[in-house]
């Protein structure tokens, strides 16, 4: 038995990248259930405003690493941060402006506004391969590790390694303002208020003067700087790659309906179940096991429910789950 | 009418036109998707058209099809047959009875906390025991020659067969699907179905012992009647005809095999676009097009919405699991990674909406269309983007902007949807 | 005569298929109530949403203090002194009473202090559960909670579309007394009622309306006196 061994490798495989990927799941969560509840359509074109932003930000990376600028220890992105938001906002906004205002005003069903979206995922799909490619992009710069396993062992003297990337700790920290912003601005700001009122009850809205064109507007933009914050920070943790951001849609819209569409807090939550669920399934449990039972118990396979391969399986099944059990999520979001 | 048979006029010219500038061969192989994409667009346009259903999982039921294939008429493997054949069956019977369990125990046991309590457990139990029974299984099948192997094989029947087992295999997928995500919002079914689409393709990409996941499934069988080039080009009567043609044997026997292919899939096509215009035209058909326009009055009116939806999903995406096991057996291989997205469920997407959705011909047309423009792009992408950027110096940019030629079809179509949806929502044949 | 302070003149119109309306004229003078009552079908909604610009007319005016605002929007009407409660999905569920208020008074960019305290004046219960999502209250304050909302923009006119449906008697009549209250501080209120009798019995000013058009207009007392339309519209 050594509880302490195998703890440190629970967090170090199970904990720390739980809460990274969670934190990026969030993010795009958040999004999408802010766009469903003030919009009312499932954006399918999300995964890919990610990856626009996220190549961006990327673009200027380049840009200010070829100028010799850099943020310290941290990611240079870090510091594009703001340029690709506004470019991704841009836009996004001029896609609200060109496609989706045209069948807002003639208040079309929202199946038609999802294969709009489809329409426009297409079309951001194809720029983003056009400017930047389909390869693997590695644009983390900056410190590696907040603490490696390797000076994590020497400082214990435990035999399991506990290591922290920059990347992940940067992801967490980040969210947590994101997050704490978001929800200050929508609970105390004037216009954060008119749009939950607007999710709330559009016609009432309307009858008590909040401009529905402003509403969408911020809207829009909070969606393009969450979807450049998240993509930007999965591309840090992984790296970033067109179809993986395409492929996240699926776990993102999961944690959305988990946490209930339309719910800023159930996508919170419902990112992080769906990470943990995803993180908790596909590892493989031989080596904290091997700490915990006596040696003659000691597993030979891998102890790993499903292979990494499988990970959609997973949001794939909870979103089954919530489906049958409960449409309405965990928050009592807008369904049906 | 004068208005359509122009546009099918129009799309032949340029298959003809492919023809004659390109190549014949070129123009057939396009015709041949464009064929099983029209296919394909009329399970989703039931779906859409008929329904107003939105599936985003067109690429997995095709895979199911390309599955079935293998199953029915890849070459048998009696070694790997007899090192895990049972117990792999076994596992998956174990993994559906765990299922049915915990459905059964869900429905009959009354609510609370007990009952999730109970079904949790034979869930996770069966899944230890499922796990159990199949992983020595997989491990034996996949031990046997694997350079070659390391599956259960087929069962070595005609390619023919293999079609209709994919329609099924597709339907019972889908109706599982609908089951749950059916009678939600729209959107919910859609988001369902983007995920068991990757769900489906993953298997087939990791499953070794069912389609040897990345290494591929190769020389599957040809549907009858089509021969092999090879065989064709060693037949006295073929090299005598060649030659009468004045043609080069190599060249003749491709395009003689696309041509019967062409005339295969136009067969099956014809008798869906038969059957369906017959099933919409039926009181079935104006129910369910009843049911669309106004689900609620529908329901007043004592239809149960729920379960004709669950209906009609489950014929569409049977005819195009049917499509995708032609697709496979016309390619003579399953190529796991070849699934995309992109090229499989949203492609199919541009072509019923572009052509029309609630209209088969429509559907028929605009898988013809879209399809040639796909394709022709691959081919002639490249060459256009040499042209544009020919005033430009040499450079990383220029080698950029050609090399990422392909991915502007991307682009086009997303532009021709959004177009499409915004000034002609009713697609090129609207419906009546 | 002086023109009423608010009044749909002449209104013929309907939803874009056969008119609804024919020829019908509501008005409230200042400070007064007054209430239209009729059958199921007669229009009263109807009459009520054309005064405040939710359906287009097709014939008639829409004046407010002498000013033609036929043409206007209803957010322009909301500008203008127009206070409008619908009859269902009238508050923000999911927001506090607190926050609905202010989302009432979201055109307004002054101090909305004194006219929050004024509504909790006049709905103490409010006050009580400011902090609660609005969505947990009983119908009763709930309605009180939409009469708030509509108030914060201190209108010059309330219209009310069936504030009463769905609330228990006891409920109805803290509703109608609250009411002739906000009347009193010289807020002209026009509103559509199930409950004929009671309704009538508060009126200043009563408007039968059948098939659209205006059957008896007299005061609330003379409508009640009246053996015809006891007879026929307040069930005997």
């Amino acid at each position: 038995m050594d509880i302490l061994n195998a703890l440190v490798a629970f967090l170090n495989f199970v904990v720390v990248p739980g809460l990274a990927y969670g934190a990026q799941l969030a993010l795009g969560a958040l999004g999408v259930t802010l766009i469903y509840g003030i919009l009312r359509f499932s954006n399918f074109a999300h995964g890919d405003t990610m990856a626009f932003g996220t190549m961006v930000t990327i673009l200027v990376t380049w840009w200010f690493q070829s100028m010799g600028l850099s943020f310290g220890v941290l990611p240079t992105a870090l510091l594009a941060l703001p340029l690709g938001i506004l470019g991704t906002a841009l836009f996004v906004l001029g896609t609200d402006r060109v496609v989706y205002r045209f069948y807002r005003q003639k208040k079309a069903a929202p199946v038609v506004l999802v294969m709009v979206s489809m329409g426009v995922m297409f079309v951001m799909n194809g720029v983003v391969r056009l400017i930047i490619g389909v390869e693997d992009q590695q644009f983390a710069d900056g410190g590696r590790f907040v603490i490696s396993a390797g000076d994590f062992k020497t400082a214990t003297g435990l035999a399991e390694g506990l290591a922290i990337k920059s990347s992940q700790a940067i992801t967490v920290i980040a969210a947590v303002i994101v997050v704490a912003w978001l929800f200050w601005f929508l609970q105390k700001t004037r216009t954060g208020k008119s749009m939950r009122a607007f999710s709330d009850n559009e016609d009432l809205a309307l009858l008590s003067g909040i401009n529905p064109d402003r509403v969408v507007a911020v809207t829009w933009i909070i969606a393009a700087a969450l979807a450049t914050i998240a993509g930007t920070l999965y591309g840090l943790d992984k790296s970033f790659k067109p179809f993986t951001y395409f492929q996240l849609l699926l776990p993102i819209f999961a944690a959305a309906i988990v946490g209930g569409l339309g719910s800023p807090l159930g996508a919170i939550a419902g990112g992080f179940v769906i990470a943990f669920s995803e993180v908790v399934v596909t590892y493989a449990w031989k080596k904290v096991v091997t700490y915990v039972v006596p040696e003659s118990l000691a597993p030979d396979g891998l102890v790993q429910l499903l292979t990494t391969d499988y990970k959609f399986a997973v949001s794939f099944v909870i979103l089954i789950i919530v489906l049958l059990v409960m449409p309405t999520g965990l928050f009592k979001g807008k369904s049906v | 009418m004068s208005r359509n048979l122009l546009l099918f006029a129009g799309v032949a010219l340029l298959f003809v036109l492919t023809g004659v500038f390109q190549s014949w061969n070129l123009s057939l192989s396009i015709l041949n998707m464009a064929l099983l994409s029209a296919i394909m667009a009329m399970g989703v346009n039931m779906q859409w058209g008929y329904a107003g259903l939105f599936n985003t999982g067109i690429m997995g039921f095709t895979a199911l099809g390309g599955l079935a294939v293998v199953l029915v008429s890849s070459r048998p493997v009696p070694e790997g047959w007899q090192a895990g054949g049972t117990g792999i069956l076994a596992g998956l019977a174990l993994g559906v009875v765990t299922i049915a369990a915990a459905v059964w125990a869900s429905k009959r046991l009354p609510k609370g906390r007990k009952r999730n309590l109970i079904v949790a457990l034979i869930l996770v139990g069966g899944f230890v025991l499922y796990r159990a029974v199949l992983d020595p299984a997989v491990t034996a099948v996949e031990a046997f020659d694997p350079a070659t192997f390391g599956n259960i094989g087929g069962m070595g029947l005609p390619s023919l067969i293999a079609w209709p087992v994919g329609g099924v295999l597709a339907g019972i997928a889908a109706w599982a699907i609908g089951k749950t995500a059916l009678g939600l919002r729209s959107d919910y079914l859609a988001i369902a179905t983007l995920g068991i689409a990757e769900i489906i393709v993953a298997v087939l990409k990791n499953e070794d012992w069912l389609t040897r996941g990345v290494k591929n499934i190769t020389q599957l069988p040809r549907p009858w009647p089509v021969p092999l080039e090879v065989d064709l080009q060693q037949s006295d009567a073929f090299l005598g005809w060649a030659t009468s043609l004045g043609a080069d044997p190599v060249t003749l026997s491709t395009i003689l095999v696309k041509l019967l292919y062409a005339c295969l899939f136009g067969v099956v096509l014809v008798l869906i676009v038969w059957a369906s215009e017959r099933m919409l035209n039926s009181p079935w058909g104006r129910m369910m097009r009843a049911i669309r326009d106004n689900e609620v009055s529908a329901a007043a009116m004592g239809k149960d919405v729920t379960k004709r939806h669950l209906q009609v999903f489950i014929i569409g995406s049977a005819i195009v699991g049917l499509a995708g096991a032609m697709m496979t057996s016309m390619d003579g291989q399953l190529i796991p990674s070849s699934y995309n997205p992109l090229r499989f469920t949203f492609l199919i997407w541009v072509m019923v909406v572009v052509g029309g959705s609630g209209n088969n011909w429509g559907s028929v047309l605009g898988a013809l269309l879209i399809g040639w423009l796909w394709l022709i792009v691959e081919s002639l992408g490249p060459a256009v983007m040499g042209g544009i950027t020919a005033g430009m110096s040499d450079g990383p940019i220029k080698a950029h902007l050609i090399d990422s030629a392909q991915h502007m079809r991307l682009l086009t179509l997303g532009v021709i949807l959004l177009l499409v949806l915004r000034f002609s929502p009713r697609g090129l044949i609207p419906e009546k | 005569m002086a023109e009423p302070y608010l009044i749909g003149d002449a209104m013929t119109g309907g939803y874009g298929g056969a008119d609804i309306l024919h020829g019908c004229t509501i008005a409230v003078e200042k400070g007064q109530i007054a209430v239209i009552v009729g059958p199921n079908g007669a229009g009263k909604s109807t009459a009520m949403k054309a005064v405040f610009g939710m359906l287009k007319l097709r014939q008639g005016q829409v004046r407010l203090d002498g000013e033609d605002i036929t043409a206007l929007s209803p957010q322009a009407r909301v500008a203008k002194g127009m206070g409008f409660v619908p009859q269902t999905h009238n508050i923000f569920t999911s927001m506090t009473v607190e926050e609905n208020l202010e989302m009432g008074a979201f055109i307004r960019r002054d101090d909305m202090a004194d006219t929050m305290a004024q509504v909790y004046d006049l709905f103490p219960i409010l006050k009580q559960k400011r902090l609660q999502p609005a969505g947990e209250l009983s119908g009763g304050q709930r309605q009180q909670v939409a009469v708030g909302r509509a108030l914060m923009t201190k209108p010059k006119v309330l219209m009310l579309d069936e504030p009463t449906a769905g609330v228990s008697p006891i409920v109805m009549d803290e509703l109608f007394d609250r009411i002739i209250e906000v009347a009193r501080t010289g807020i002209s209120i026009l509103m559509v009622e199930q409950n004929a009798r009671q309704a009538l019995e508060i009126a200043d000013k009563g408007y039968v309306l059948v098939q659209g058009a205006n059957r008896f207009t007299d005061t609330g007392k003379a409508l009640m006196a009246d053996p015809e339309v006891r007879r026929s519209f307040l069930g005997g």
